[in-house]
């Protein structure tokens, strides 16, 4: 069940398809912006400028949150991929998330602890439509296995259209992208500064930087699984959804947190109840 | 005979040893009374498994219903005397009425019907049993040997408060006794009688300490206890009418819902007092009051186990009834609110207590739904919750006999004035809520239960925002702990060696529970399930080495500190570019120094108590009493 040699590929490949993902992501912006924008490379470069940097830390506990925060998110991206259980692969990411928050919370400066604070917000703002996604998924497929969702012949969108548009939804605030760019940002365009990451620098903020990298192939992936029935439309669904997220980004301010946890959880709860209600009825009380 | 002998001696040996703790005056023989006591309690629960280990459920007949039933009825009724006695003397009236109205139900039921009925075994033991018995026997202990030091700290703190000490143990161990009682009973009438027990046991250590805060407390904890035994004794009282002699645990499962549900309505109604759900929620919050090993007594390992304990016993007869969901849906309603409370909480004890009430309601939503998966994942729930919460509780006492206060906002950089405190703190909110840890394991396991459930959805999304709050709560407190604050010195000092001793294992069953669990599921709570439901319900092997892995990669991680690395430079955190000393202070306005406070998200006006609780109490009343109709209907109609 557990494929080995996809988990590899996925450690080995995601960063490199992930900071190519993020470089074009800033062509596209900047093309959307009227400029020319970096070379697709560019977040290549830029992380390894941060290597040859000094690593300065508030304190050396940071390192070690930030060091866990990308075991963990690899071991999550590489449990999907290798088509683990889809439930293990979402509490796995919570735990490299939370790994990310204590470490802005270990450097105890103001704004790295409302970035903290701000990131579990948006961690309970997207969490439950995550898990019900993963449920959703689970009851037209009858498997919370990521291998047998992504072969199942269903055309899972179809039966989940409502589970799909709260999960996107969700997904903007897991790339971090306006409007939801509540806990930092790669704009510095905030009060809070750059927020979770403030205090990061160096080598331990590229760490964070290569995570990112590695979560937006996670998530690519994640989106792939609604179109798993027709690898093609897959494909294409990938990038059509994420340049939709790009112009999202570039057309939208940041809202308050208040805004971004309650539409979540509406949307959550609405698209939820209406969906689920509607594939057991229909289903026959699923057996 | 032997099995007989062995769950006597744990129901009788804490009596005694109870006894010996009310009339040792000096310390030492106190100290000595209870870590004897408490290890040999600990072995012969051990014990107990190994002797009925893979035998599945055994009746025990050799002790006669009379004289014993007689001597409970005697004791009863002086117990009944005693609360009679207090409640007209501290004018709660509620409590006499209640107290009246029980006695008098009993005294009807012992004249009219207790000669009619005949029980073949009083006593019995299934895997179920032993997986509590385990829970009681080692980790109450361990909370009795935590109590030593805690308590002669806390009289020497207080010197204003009576220093009651053998009191206090003579009747956490008569709680240990009450609940090894009421575990092993299949006796209804027996069940009832510890039950009681564990009420009147309850009551008096929350009252402990006799401040008006206290006594109040611990009668608002009576009155709701009392009236879950109204029901329970109302119970009795129906079987004795229509239950055709019907008294054992055993018989009651297999008599048919006809007769079996109204009773076993009307002991979940008491399961839910005792298990604090809401509309009950009150008076577990109201027991913090009392000193912290006593919370962590009721939160773990007994009373509100207790609670869940009975539902989820009676589960097969509540499965797939409107009562059953009605039970179900109070268990996820609290669970959901509890959870929503605990972030607005700032006092880590009630942060706790919310969260117990939370977890205990997400039992309780799975034994109402009552399939074989729910109840794997509420016996999980029962086993892991037991394990973190005592462990929270402990280091929380001793935070706060150091830190002299309850506040989380206080516990800040606790990483570095009480290093190896705060490392049990955070095994313990880690248990809690994060991967590869128990707690998660059964939430992903009701999750399953849930979805294969007739209308399990509703549940299913409940679940999902409930536990998005759990986490929210948690990482908070979690970082206040860790947070490193740079000028804070180390004040652990000596921590009392019976303390630590308590807070060292509690930690290290926390990740040895986490690792036997595949064994701990194959080899009790698969036979029981087999017995009961005729299903098994287990995770794949494949996600058995993936939790392990991740055990592993966690213990690891922490090594890497060893590894040999550069020294980094430090800086001060940014500060918005004012000038700040080394220990976060700047200056302010017209030039005043200020100290830099960090303080966490409590968002009170969404999650204030005082509003989500009113919703919760009207909604759980509300399924509360659509669960005692549907039951009377079906009773009554069919």
């Amino acid at each position: 069940m557990i494929n080995i040699l996809w988990a590899i590929i996925f450690v080995l490949v995601a960063p490199i398809i992930g900071g190519l993902v993020c470089g074009i992501d800033r062509k596209v912006t900047a093309h959307m912006q009227g400029r020319v924008g970096p070379s697709v490379f560019q977040p290549f470069y830029d992380v390894g400028k941060l290597f040859e940097k000094e690593n300065a830390v508030v304190n050396e506990t940071q390192i070690f949150y930030v060091v866990c925060y990308i075991v963990f998110m690899i071991f999550t991206g590489a449990l999907f991929y290798a088509g683990g259980d889809l439930l293990l692969v979402i509490f796995a990411l919570t735990l490299a998330q939370i790994f990310l928050v204590l470490g802005a919370f270990a450097a105890y400066s103001p704004y790295s602890y409302v970035g903290a604070e701000r990131e579990l917000l948006q961690i309970m703002a997207y969490e439950p439509m995550v898990i019900l996604t993963a449920v959703g998924m689970f009851v037209a497929t009858r498997s919370f296995n990521v291998a047998d969702i992504a072969a199942t012949t269903t055309p899972v969108v179809l039966l989940i259209p409502g589970i799909f548009l709260g999960f996107l939804y969700t997904l903007t605030i897991k790339l971090r992208k306006s409007p939801f760019d509540i806990s930092t940002s790669h704009h510095a365009h905030q009060e809070i500064v750059k927020g979770v990451t403030t205090e990061f620098s160096g080598p331990t903020l590229g760490l964070i930087e290569i995570t990112h990298w590695y979560e937006t192939v996670f998530l690519l992936g994640f989106i792939y699984l609604f179109f798993g029935w027709n690898p093609l439309l897959g494909v294409v669904a990938v990038v059509v959804l994420y340049l939709f997220e790009i112009l999202i980004d570039n057309t939208n301010a940041r809202v308050r947190w208040q805004l971004a946890v309650k539409s979540s959880w509406l949307i959550a709860v609405i698209a939820g109840v209406i969906n689920l209600a509607a594939l057991y009825f229909l289903m026959g009380g699923v057996s | 005979m032997q099995l007989a002998q062995l769950l006597i001696f744990l129901i009788l040996f804490p009596l005694i040893a109870a006894f010996f703790l009310l009339i040792a005056k000096k310390e030492f023989e106190r100290d000595w009374i209870v870590k004897l006591s408490a290890l040999a309690i600990g072995i012969v629960s051990i014990y107990l498994l190994i002797t009925t280990y893979d035998k599945g459920a055994l009746l025990v007949s050799v002790i006669p219903a009379e004289p014993t039933g007689l001597v409970m009825f005697i004791l009863e009724m002086l117990i009944a005397v005693f609360i009679l006695y207090l409640g007209i003397k501290y004018k709660k009236w509620l409590v006499v009425g209640l107290i009246l109205v029980q006695s008098v139900m009993m005294l009807y039921f012992e004249l009219v019907y207790a000669h009619s009925v005949h029980i073949q075994s009083n006593l019995f033991i299934d895997e179920f049993s032993n997986i509590l018995a385990l829970i009681i026997g080692i980790i109450g202990s361990l909370i009795c040997v935590y109590s030593l030091g805690y308590m002669k700290f806390f009289h020497e703190h207080h010197p204003e408060m009576p220093d009651r000490r053998p009191w206090f143990f003579g009747v956490m161990f008569l709680f240990l006794a009450a609940m090894f009682g009421l575990v092993f009973s299949n006796n209804i009438i027996w069940v009832y009688f510890f039950w009681e027990v564990t009420t009147l046991c309850s009551f008096l250590l929350i009252g402990y300490t006799k401040t008006e805060e206290a006594t109040n407390n611990a009668f608002n904890a009576l009155w709701m206890n009392l009236l879950g035994g109204v029901a329970f004794a109302g119970a009795i009282i129906y079987l004795g009418m229509f239950g055709n002699g019907v008294m054992g645990l055993d018989e009651l499962m297999t008599t048919g819902k006809v007769i079996a549900l109204i009773p076993a309505a009307l002991i979940g109604f008491a399961g839910l007092t005792k298990a604090a759900q809401l509309p009950f929620s009150s008076w577990l919050v109201g027991a913090m009051v009392a000193p912290t090993p006593v919370s962590a007594l009721l939160h773990s390992s007994t009373m509100v186990k207790a609670g869940v304990y009975i539902i989820v016993r009676l589960a097969p007869v509540f499965q797939a009834t409107v009562t059953g969901y009605m039970i179900a849906m109070v268990g996820a309603l609290t669970f959901l609110i509890a959870s929503g409370i605990a972030i607005s909480q700032s006092n880590a004890k009630r942060v706790l207590a919310y969260s117990t009430i939370a977890n205990l309601g997400l039992i309780v939503a799975c034994a109402g739904i009552g399939t074989y998966e729910a109840i794997w994942a509420a016996i999980l729930l029962i086993v892991f919750h037991a394990i973190s919460k005592s462990l929270l509780f402990l280091a929380t006492g001793t935070v706060e006999h150091r830190i002299r206060s309850r506040e989380i906002d206080d516990m800040n950089g606790l990483v570095v004035r009480m290093p190896k405190i705060a490392v049990m703190m955070v095994i313990g909110i880690a248990g809690m809520f994060l991967l590869p840890f128990g707690m998660l394991i059964s939430k992903w396991a009701a999750i399953r239960a849930f979805i294969d459930a007739p209308y399990g959805f509703l549940f299913v999304i409940i679940l999902a925002f409930g536990s998005a709050m759990t986490v929210f709560f948690w990482a908070k407190w979690m970082g206040k702990i860790i947070a490193v604050t740079s000028d804070s010195k180390n004040i652990e000092g000596e921590v009392d060696h019976s303390e630590w001793a308590a807070l060292v294992s509690l930690a290290g069953l926390s990740f040895i529970t986490t690792l036997v669990f595949p064994m701990l599921s194959t080899k009790l709570l698969e036979p029981f399930l087999m017995a009961n439901y005729g299903h098994v319900a287990q995770l794949s092997q494949d996600n058995i080495i993936i939790m392990i892995l991740m055990l592993f990669l966690l213990m690891v991680m922490p090594l890497s500190i060893l590894l040999p690395h550069r020294k980094h430079r430090h800086l001060a955190p940014y500060m918005g570019g004012r000038t700040t000393t080394h220990d976060m202070r700047f200056s302010g306005s017209l030039g005043v120094q200020k100290k830099t406070v960090l303080s966490n998200y409590y968002l009170h006006d969404w999650f204030g108590e005082t509003k989500l609780k009113t919703w919760g109490i009207w909604l759980c009343s509300a399924m509360i009493c659509i669960m005692v109709v549907s039951a009377v209907l079906r009773g009554v109609v069919l």
